[in-house]
């Protein structure tokens, strides 16, 4: 059952009308029993990329191998995938007990096989008592777990999922989160979960795969993406991050100094692509940033600061959200911890200096 | 609202919607009463009597024409429509959702079909079959006329079902392994069973009653309407109210019969379908 659930895209591609590409030359890696999520706004090609693995679309252009075998052209079930659905297609007319039986039953199990099968399957994901409800008459994360069981029994050795959370409330979310994540351990199968929401991913995910018109713009661990973003996109898309835009004035190895129209110059780490006069942009977590009042504080030496004005404040329980007004209009927001703001409370109209450890911005590509 | 006066649009509006369901039922509640008469009726008020007379009258007298002949032939005309209407709107609803070459042709093909007027179409139908040198029936030229009006009804019907049908039910059981003719079987068929038993009952109400089609096609042999026209012009007792209160039961009995088939399905999968 495991470890044949490897997976590579080659040069993928796919277009409905010849000129738009939905998915653009997608290569990708994702080992067996991974956890993968591919992460993206809506029609960035996520969820193609997801039905061409699953076999209901086919590529226009290059290759997919599940377990090292070229499976374009194949049905689902040759290929070992299963797919759940988003907001899991179950069959109205069928009971919980039939739902999750129906694989079984179209490979021609009689009754009491089928039956055996998938009375099993209800014992392993706590589904027993409800076996004969139909789904209309299931809560939201019931019928996620049918639809995970009716999609399990077919001993996959990939499981898709197309954005499995977007039918459930908030704190559903975040129960059902984990069970996915359980599951998969359980399974010790492949799972790829297509999601526009960054916490989803990072949360859940072994492979972060961040996209953007059809194309990977980064994919890497959860922190990887999340603390290391290659550029602009992914910083914004998976936030947490100020971006600040500049230009490279001067280089000295290891540090760029950058400037813009309203920002006296700032040092950020040096990277590759930082040649001076280059455009770029900085990207500065919003947990690193600490609040100084002007003239009263000192900034130490290893930090760096600009100067700004408070918009607003959120009180967010364990932190407290501060955004503020960089004169060139950018929004730059600081994440400070509760006790922390409270012992140096700032209100809204005070100018201040956000700092931040120099060593801690990252040039963007 | 509880307490307040109603307004004095209220009692306008109900005394409207009074008049109109008045005006609605009254006629054919008059024929229904009418028929139970006995023996001294009349084809007017007041009423004579109280019996059913008139129903025995019906289907032993020669003289009032071919009822039952013509109610069994009504009746099986309308079982081949409501097939051919369900099997022919299922499939059209299953491929027009797509798109394919000619599709917009072929719709307004059909809406044409369903408003030209009947009377010139079964005209029409009628001078074909003549031209053709075939002797029109009910089983071949009025079937055809009936087709023309009930087709574009079923298919429309079934554009409505199908717009709530869920195209991922099918890819899932595809996904889980099931052959083209499987999902149709246990998938798509199941999920469509009321709507497709609306279809039927449009299909067989449409042709029991069809008149302006047939009165051309039918050939020698009349379908119960023509009968019943043809009656109103030779036939004076209240004879041909107790037909019009016989049609009118059997076609309750056929919305009762779909509409129970509709509610039985719903419980059998409330109760689920497991044992």
């Amino acid at each position: 059952m495991t470890g044949q659930g490897s997976i590579e895209l080659a040069g993928v591609c796919k277009t409905y009308d010849g000129s738009f590409m939905a998915v653009d030359g997608v290569n990708l890696k994702i080992p067996d029993g991974a956890y993968c999520c591919f992460l993206g706004p809506s029609g960035c090609g996520k969820t193609t990329i997801l039905r061409m693995i699953a076999g209901h679309e086919d590529p226009t252009d290059g290759e997919i191998l599940i377990g090292g075998e070229n499976v374009v052209g194949l049905a689902p079930v040759q290929r070992r995938t299963a797919m759940m659905f988003q907001s899991y297609a179950l069959f109205p007319h069928l009971t919980v007990r039939d739902n999750i039986a129906f694989a079984l039953r179209v490979r021609g199990q009689s009754p009491a096989e089928r039956y055996r099968g998938a009375d099993a399957m209800m014992e392993k994901v706590r589904l027993t008592e409800l076996a004969h409800r139909l789904p209309a008459q299931l809560s939201g994360g019931q019928q996620q777990r049918v639809a995970l069981a009716r999609a399990a029994i077919t001993q996959p050795r990939v499981l898709l999922l197309d954005e499995p959370l977007s039918a459930l409330d908030e704190q559903l979310r975040i129960q059902m989160r984990q069970e996915l994540r359980r599951m998969q351990q359980d399974l010790g199968i492949t799972f790829i979960h297509v999601t526009h929401t960054q916490l989803e991913a990072i949360a859940l995910a072994d492979l972060v795969v961040v996209m953007e018109k059809g194309r990977i713009k980064q994919s890497g661990t959860a922190r990887d993406v999340y603390a290391m973003p290659n550029d602009r996109y992914v910083a914004e898309f998976i936030g947490g991050q100020n971006v600040l835009a500049g230009r490279v004035e001067s280089v000295n190895g290891v540090h760029a100094h950058i400037v813009s129209r309203d920002m006296r110059g700032i040092a950020v780490p040096m990277a590759n692509h930082a040649r001076p006069g280059a455009a770029v942009a900085v990207a500065v977590r919003r947990d690193d940033v600490e609040l100084f009042r002007p003239g009263a504080d000192s900034v130490p030496p290893s930090m760096t600061s600009i100067s700004a004005r408070v918009q607003a404040v959120e009180y967010q329980g364990y932190f407290v959200k501060v955004m503020l007004d960089l004169a060139e209009g950018g929004e730059f927001v600081a994440y400070l911890p509760e006790r922390k703001f409270f012992a140096q409370p700032v209100t809204v109209g005070d100018v201040v200096l956000a700092a931040w450890n120099t060593d801690y911005a990252r040039l963007l590509a | 609202m509880r307490g307040k006066k109603r307004p004095w649009t209220f009692y306008v509006l109900a005394t409207l919607f009074v008049l109109y369901v008045l005006a609605l039922y009254g006629p054919m509640f008059c024929i229904y009463v009418l028929s139970f008469q006995d023996v001294r009726g009349g084809l007017v008020f007041p009423m004579k009597g109280l019996s059913t007379h008139w129903f025995v009258d019906l289907f032993t007298q020669v003289r009032t024409g071919d009822v039952k002949g013509a109610f069994d032939r009504s009746i099986r005309l309308a079982a081949i429509v409501t097939v051919l209407t369900v099997v022919v709107s299922f499939l059209a609803g299953l491929a027009f959702r797509r798109r394919f070459f000619g599709d917009t042709v072929v719709f307004y093909l059909m809406i044409g079909s369903l408003v030209a007027p009947g009377l010139v179409l079964g005209i029409g139908v009628g001078l074909l079959f003549n031209f053709l040198g075939w002797d029109p029936s009910w089983y071949t030229s009025a079937l055809g006329a009936q087709l023309s009006w009930t087709l574009p009804f079923g298919v429309l019907v079934m554009f409505a079902v199908m717009s709530r049908f869920n195209r991922a039910w099918e890819e899932a059981s595809r996904d889980l392994g099931a052959t083209p003719l499987q999902t149709i079987r246990l998938v798509v068929i199941p999920i469509l069973a009321p709507g497709l038993i609306a279809v039927a009952l449009f299909g067989f109400t449409l042709s029991y009653d069809e008149f302006a089609r047939t009165l051309q096609t039918a050939g020698s042999l009349n379908t119960l309407p023509v009968e019943i026209w043809s009656m109103t012009l030779n036939v004076t007792s209240p004879s041909l109210y107790a037909l019009g209160t016989v049609t009118t039961i059997v076609s309750f009995a056929a919305i009762g019969v779909a509409i129970g088939s509709i509610v039985w399905l719903q419980k059998r999968r409330a109760r689920g379908a497991t044992p």
